[in-house]
């Protein structure tokens, strides 16, 4: 059985594209920026084009930060996409002044020493040993920001996968059943599919009782 | 380090892939959702999706055929053509593009393109530019210039493609796909001092666009500055592959995505 997931509306992002890899993958995400939805959700999808202030604000004006950071807190099948993974940080260097879910202790800054910006394409992705769901393999990417690569993120039981475009960068991030991807799992292709069929084995598994 | 792309293109007239040389003579070239799979299948590492109808009944099926290509595929899909009002970006945005590609309209009200930028992000905001080389008058050693071309290339704009670019940028274009109006559907070769120059001119991504033929063009375009290779022609002629591309252009060390086993049919 594919759990029931649900696809966050932030109003500032583009879901058509991780609906339609979803439905290939046999699931029919939900639309909803409903707190209790989210909150009781089997699994939730934060998905993120646009700016950072933008999608904290409306994060906020919905009522969705505490039940997302509860979710990531408690590991509960959780997967954020590009400024979605960004969210889950401090604060962005791209709106100094707004606070993120501070569910990942790192920060948020502009990509330097990439030839050109945005960063679009294909990239390589490195996970560490620790990585369960992620895997070597190249990614599409579509972003001049990025996470610190912080050791506060392993410490916090993060794993972490990295790239390198000027410099490296937070590619991925990885905790239980959350996942949070600086590329676009839905836009990679075989690769990406393959890494979201992981996510919804782990998001079953975790609701069949394997964790809690 | 990012992969160069190569990016196949179908130009879409009332549901159907179309192509001509220099934007004119289309000719058919098939169904739009098939090309799109096995395109994505011969390694593409995005889609562009041309809407090149004319009429508002064929633009209402382009948002069809871009819903119907984005269930199929799992690559990104850039979209252009008729985009006139943010409206228009977001309503393509909602069928499953990923890029929205402004052209004709930005020309007449640049801020269109901070408008899109605004709402949707520098990510999903692309300049379409197809430029001209301008005659050169007196002076036949005078350096190379172009200009913008509209109405299927049928008028020329006078708008200098160089100065046009870097405005575009600078409201907040995120891309540049630049089609060579000489070159397109030629097979002649990308414009590769048309490149250099809008290589030089902004730091956004740039898209060659008109005139490729072989993996040779397509190594000229990159050497110019350009982050991805469009073609479309070859591709559809059956010239070519993106497999084989993609192989020829690792052969001579370029750096491309390239997938470990041929492709399987699902």
């Amino acid at each position: 059985m594919s759990p029931d997931v649900v696809l966050v509306r932030t109003g500032v992002a583009n879901v058509a594209s991780v609906t339609a890899a979803l439905r290939r993958l046999g699931v029919e995400p939900r639309l909803s920026d409903d707190p209790a939805e989210i909150r009781g959700a089997a699994a939730v999808v934060l998905p993120g084009v646009g700016a950072f202030g933008a999608g904290m604000g409306r994060l906020e004006a919905a009522g969705l930060v505490t039940p997302l950071r509860a979710r990531v807190e408690r590991g509960e099948p959780t997967l954020a996409v590009c400024l979605g993974l960004q969210l889950l940080g401090l604060e962005s260097e791209e709106e100094p002044r707004v606070p993120g879910l501070g569910v990942a202790p790192t920060r948020t800054r502009r990509l330097t020493g990439a030839p050109r910006l945005p960063h679009f394409g294909w990239n390589l992705v490195e996970p560490d040993p620790g990585c369960t769901m992620l895997t070597a393999g190249e990614a599409y990417f579509a972003h001049s920001f990025r996470l610190d690569d912080s050791p506060a993120l392993a410490a916090e039981g993060w794993s972490v996968a990295r790239s390198l475009e000027g410099e490296p960068f937070v590619a991925a991030i990885e905790r239980g059943a959350v996942l949070g991807c600086q590329f676009h799992p839905e836009l990679s292709g075989a690769y990406g599919a393959a890494l979201l069929e992981r996510w919804l084995e782990r998001a079953a598994l975790t609701l069949s009782g394997g964790a809690a | 380090m990012v992969r160069l792309r190569v990016i196949p293109c179908l130009d879409v007239k009332d549901g159907r892939v179309v192509k001509g040389v220099r934007f004119q003579g289309l000719r058919d070239a098939g169904d739009p959702v098939e090309r799109a799979v096995s395109y994505a299948a011969s390694g593409a590492d995005e889609l562009c999706l041309l809407d090149v109808s004319a009429t508002r009944e064929g633009r209402g099926s382009a948002v069809e055929t871009v819903r119907a290509v984005r269930a199929a595929i799992g690559i990104p899909l850039t979209v252009g053509g008729g985009v006139r009002r943010i409206e228009d970006a977001a309503r393509l945005l909602d069928a499953g593009a990923d890029k929205v590609a402004v052209n004709t309209a930005a020309l007449e009200r640049p801020e269109l393109i901070a408008e899109i930028r605004a709402r949707l992000g520098a990510q999903c905001t692309v300049l379409s530019l197809d430029a001209a080389r301008r005659e050169e008058g007196d002076r036949p050693d005078s350096p190379p210039s172009w200009e913008v071309v509209v109405a299927g290339g049928t008028r020329r704009t006078g708008t200098d493609a160089i100065e046009w670019a870097r405005l575009a940028v600078s409201l907040g274009a995120g891309e540049i796909l630049a089609t060579s109006w000489d070159r397109d559907g030629t097979g002649d070769g990308y414009d590769a001092e048309l490149l250099r120059a809008l290589a030089s001119a902004v730091s956004v991504p740039l898209i060659a666009s008109g005139g490729a033929r072989t993996a040779g063009h397509m190594e000229t375009a990159l050497d110019a500055g350009a982050s991805a290779v469009l073609a479309a022609s070859i591709f559809h002629d059956g010239v070519t592959t993106v497999r084989q591309i993609k192989l020829e252009l690792a052969r001579s060390g370029r750096d491309v995505r390239l997938p470990l086993c041929p492709p399987t049919v699902q």
